[in-house]
């Protein structure tokens, strides 16, 4: 039912909008609210409350209050009084056990109250304690507002976008606009943000709307909920127009449905056209309240009585109902019948934003209000948050009902009642603010927006202080709810890919993800592509390795400095294996140092490790000034592993130069042309057999691979992935650093004493170390080899005599071998040569021995053959 | 955090561009005993009050720096780049 066209009504009668509450068809129109199309429809019921499943009512209509949240589409929590109407959309209640209408859980309004006192969670169902998962599961379940659809996955798409403007007007009133307005005129770049109205430019500025400034964080930076776009604002000058809200008054039966605030009714009037009532009472502390009178009657409600607070404050004030509606209030003894009571405590500017960002905030004895005084530099407000509002009464802090039995509520979103509030304070809460955290007032939906002061009100009756004392608890952001999805953004997942990254996947290769690279898993079969390896030829991409040039007349120095290997006395030319350590002696990564000249050398890092390296050797170099420099060529070059026994006859093909092993051996590094490309050959081993890294320009990627394919085929070349490699190095038992390694890890321990040069003068970590050795090994990493051929988890725990003697960090079977191999952490005593440990597999135990010597060719003949 | 961090390269830039280090600290000169090594690898002042950092313009120039900041207010009183220093270890 509509009242007959109003002057500013903002629905299109013309155009209908049907959509569905709890599967049943409702129809609005076009400007129409999802609230205001149920109101239409005869709902007057929009809710169950938090804790005592009360029902509730339309209250503010201004999206302030929890009454009217509902589930729209799936998403819970949304204040269907603001959220415009929408073709198809499906709404439901939530909070119910049942409908609105019967729900199961209003028990707890009946008979809960005397158990479910205000912070009864700290006290009861804490005994028997093995009741608790009970008491948990049961408490999960009532617990909360709305329910997420687990099922629905990433519906909506959100965004974040960094911005900058001159000024940034928050608030869309009559002062935001003004303020834009003049802004604009004296030639500034303006945004405004505005929680109603339309998108788009207004005149000389831009308007974000529907869209909410959800916080002032430190440094200025304003987050606007756009929808699904979050706009993190920085703006030389911020000028807040948040306006102020209406304030509820506190006496018995506050929540009744049928209690309203001034602004709900003169918005179901003018904009939608709907008729609040039949009978209405009017309190008001100002002006703006009772003013509505004005709406009521055009919508041909009877108003009965308006009560001016200013000039005849009734003692006793109480509300009367049934069924949860409203059907008379009591005013000093006399019942008046109604089923509206529009009530206002005046109003209260908003400046929640204000003090976030640093405003000091001050009561106005006077004026009942807390006003922003002090402003951060380059903060601004204007209109009514900064205090600008016509003369209003002070309202009691509450008032008596005499006799009436109904509650008396402080705050609607949490439940929190008069009686609650008097009883936090007797228990010893005597602070506001830890009063605020006991009773969770001001710390539900609405955010303290319409209990924050009637809190502080009676918290300063109570005390018999005023409210100037009380003070005000502490703003903090975000002022406006705000989906975790937009804080979150989009689901960025960053790819980095190697030059070569197709052919793997023509080739159709497994593809995983290391760190932030996409990498070959494997291409058929991990195991056989290993064994080919052993047997013929295999090649893979290793484009992902760190690759950064050390060039300087400091370069031998610096690098001596960081890692505990010595240089020096390398040849140009030649090529040495090198792991980083911390001065707490802590491996972070190893890789290649190859010498290129006297002062230049190509070093390689770990995959992942390559961006920590980079900043570790900088930061180094801050510190210590050396004439050194670091260029990054991890992403500029790529870089091809073939390996295998006819790896030689293939790289003769395409060398221009001897690659005998005299013309190239073990841990030589040589600069030539292979298939015309220039390229850096690095004979390394990390796969155990005869092998050649070349390293050349990433454009080349596929041209390179394409030909090695080509130029292999006869010989059998087959592309082999990570999880082939990480085999055949587990054979070698070459560590993985952060597989084998951890943040505890040290090369002493870790089995590679060969490489920290303790004779050295100084080098990072070296005093570490030289502790460790003074101090004997704690723990040890060692190979171990199934005595079955069960292979152990990695993680898997090594015991002794029952009890945890270490861990495994690797474990594979080997094919070549025929073996499960592993490498584990174990106590110093179990790091001999043979020693038969013990390892949980499958909540059993299975047996194994240390090896200390690589798997696969001990001696390292095959590599340097 | 939000607040805006000068870069003495780039200029005020979001602190989400850069990578925190820590105060800073001071490596020891000749071999440490096992408690100047431990103060060292693990202790810091962590003063309430204006504490000298290092900060990476990581998602920038790329550019290490110092700054003095106030750890209360997070407002950054002076940034600039690390001069040589004295810190270098000696040559063999």
């Amino acid at each position: 039912m509509r009242l007959p066209q109003q002057p500013n009504e903002r629905i299109d009668r013309a155009r209908p909008i049907r959509f569905f509450f709890a599967g049943r068809p409702v129809e609005g129109f076009e400007g129409d609210t999802v609230g205001s199309a149920l109101f239409a429809s005869g709902r007057r019921v929009f809710s169950r409350s938090f804790k005592y499943h009360r029902r509730r009512g339309l209250l503010c209509c201004s999206g302030a209050c929890p009454n009217c949240m509902m589930q729209v589409d799936g998403e819970p929590n949304v204040r269907v009084c603001v959220e415009p109407v929408r073709e198809g959309a499906q709404v439901h209640a939530q909070n119910v056990l049942g409908s609105l209408e019967r729900d199961l859980l209003a028990a707890v309004d009946h008979f809960g109250g005397p158990f479910t006192p205000v912070g009864f969670y700290y006290r009861t169902m804490i005994r028997p304690r093995s009741m608790w998962p009970v008491y948990e599961k049961f408490l999960r379940n009532i617990a909360g507002l709305g329910r997420l659809d687990k099922h629905a996955g990433r519906s909506r798409r959100f965004d974040t976008e960094h911005r900058r403007t001159e000024v940034l007007v928050i608030g869309g009133g009559r002062s935001g606009l003004e303020a834009a307005r003049s802004a604009a005129a004296a030639g500034r770049q303006v945004v405004l943000v505005d929680e109603r109205g339309a998108p788009g430019a207004n005149g000389d500025f831009e308007v974000l709307a529907p869209a909410r400034a959800i916080g002032i964080y430190e440094g200025g930076l304003v987050p606007v909920d756009a929808g699904s776009v979050l706009y993190r604002f920085r703006a030389e000058r911020i000028v807040v127009a948040t306006g102020a809200l209406e304030q509820p008054l506190v006496f018995p039966g506050n929540d009744l449905v049928g209690v309203y605030l001034p602004e709900a009714v003169r918005r179901l009037v003018d904009e939608w056209s709907l008729k609040p009532g039949e009978r209405a009472v009017i309190v008001s502390a100002d002006d703006r309240g009772l003013a509505v009178a004005d709406q009521l009657e055009r919508a041909g409600t009877n108003v009965v009585e308006r009560i001016d607070l200013r000039a005849t404050p009734p003692r006793q004030l109480a509300a009367r109902g049934r069924r949860g509606r409203l059907t008379s209030v009591v005013v000093d003894g006399r019942e008046l019948e109604c089923d509206i009571l529009v009530a206002s405590g005046g109003r209260q500017p908003a400046y929640s934003l204000l003090a976030q960002a640093g405003a000091r905030i001050e009561y106005d004895a006077g004026r009942g209000i807390f006003v922003p005084s002090v402003l951060p530099p380059n903060v601004e407000a204007v209109g009514s948050v900064a205090g600008e509002m016509e003369p209003a009464a002070v309202p009691a802090a509450s008032f008596s009902g005499a006799d009436e039995v109904g509650r008396c509520f402080v705050c609607v979103c949490e439940d929190v009642t008069q009686k609650d509030m008097k009883r936090a304070i007797a228990e010893g809460f005597d602070s506001i603010e830890l009063a605020k955290r006991y009773t969770t007032v001001t710390m539900g939906p609405c955010q303290g927006r319409l209990c924050h002061v009637p809190a502080i009100r009676l918290f300063a009756r109570e005390h018999e202080t005023d409210e100037a004392t009380i003070g005000t608890t502490t703003a903090r952001p975000p002022w406006a709810p705000v989906s975790l999805g937009l804080l979150a953004g989009r689901g960025h997942e960053p790819a980095k890919r190697t030059s070569i990254h197709h052919r793997h996947e023509e080739a159709g290769a497994t593809m995983m993800w290391t760190g932030l690279w996409r990498r070959a898993h494997s291409y058929e079969h991990a195991g056989n592509e290993a064994l080919h390896v052993h047997r013929a030829l295999g090649v893979i991409d290793v484009s992902t390795l760190g690759k950064l040039l050390v060039q300087g007349p400091d370069a031998t120095r610096f690098l001596e400095l960081l890692y505990p290997n010595r240089f020096g006395d390398m040849k140009v030319g030649r090529i040495r294996y090198g792991v980083l350590g911390t001065d707490a002696g802590r491996i972070m990564d190893d890789g290649t140092i190859a010498r290129l000249g006297e002062e230049q050398y190509y070093v390689t890092t770990t995959s992942t490790g390559a961006d920590t390296v980079i900043e570790w050797f900088e930061w180094w170099n801050a510190i210590w000034g050396l004439d050194v420099e670091t260029v990054n060529l991890t992403g500029s070059l790529a870089a091809v592993n073939v390996a295998g026994p006819r790896s030689r006859e293939l790289l003769g093909r395409l060398a221009d130069v001897d690659t005998s092993n005299d013309g190239i051996s073990y841990l030589d590094a040589k600069e030539t042309l292979v298939a015309g490309v220039p390229c850096l050959i690095l004979r390394i081993g990390f796969v155990g057999e005869l092998g050649y890294e070349l390293h050349f320009a990433s454009p080349y990627g596929e041209y390179m691979w394409d030909t090695l394919l080509e130029y292999g085929a006869d010989l059998g070349i087959r592309p082999f992935g990570l999880e082939p490699q990480r085999i055949l190095r587990l054979e070698k038992m070459h560590i993985l650093i952060g597989q084998d390694t951890d943040s505890e890890s040290n090369v002493l321990e870790a089995g590679m004493p060969w490489i920290a040069k303790l004779d050295k003068d100084d080098f990072v970590g070296k005093w570490a170390l030289e502790h460790v050795q003074e101090r004997g090994f704690r723990e040890q990493l060692v190979g171990f080899e199934m005595t079955d051929g069960v292979v152990p988890a990695e993680g898997g725990q090594i015991v002794l005599g029952g009890r945890s003697a270490g861990r495994v960090t690797s474990a594979r079977l080997s094919p070549q071998l025929g073996r499960a191999i592993g490498m584990a952490w174990v106590r110093p005593e179990l790091a001999h040569e043979d020693t038969e440990i013990e390892i949980r597999v499958n909540g059993g135990v299975a047996s194994a021995r240390v090896r200390l010597k690589p798997f696969f060719d001990p001696e390292g003949a095959q590599l340097r053959s | 955090m939000s607040f805006l961090l000068p870069c003495p390269n780039c200029g005020p830039r979001d602190v989400n561009e850069f990578a925190y280090a820590g105060e800073v600290t001071h490596r020891p000169r000749t071999t440490p005993s096992q408690q100047e090594l431990s103060a060292y690898v693990y202790f810091r002042r962590n003063v309430a009050g204006v504490q000298r950092e290092w900060w990476y313009h990581r998602f920038g120039c790329e550019l290490w720096f110092l700054a003095d900041r106030d750890t209360r207010t997070n407002e950054v009183l002076r940034t600039e780049l690390p001069q040589a220093s004295a810190e270098t270890p000696a040559a063999r």
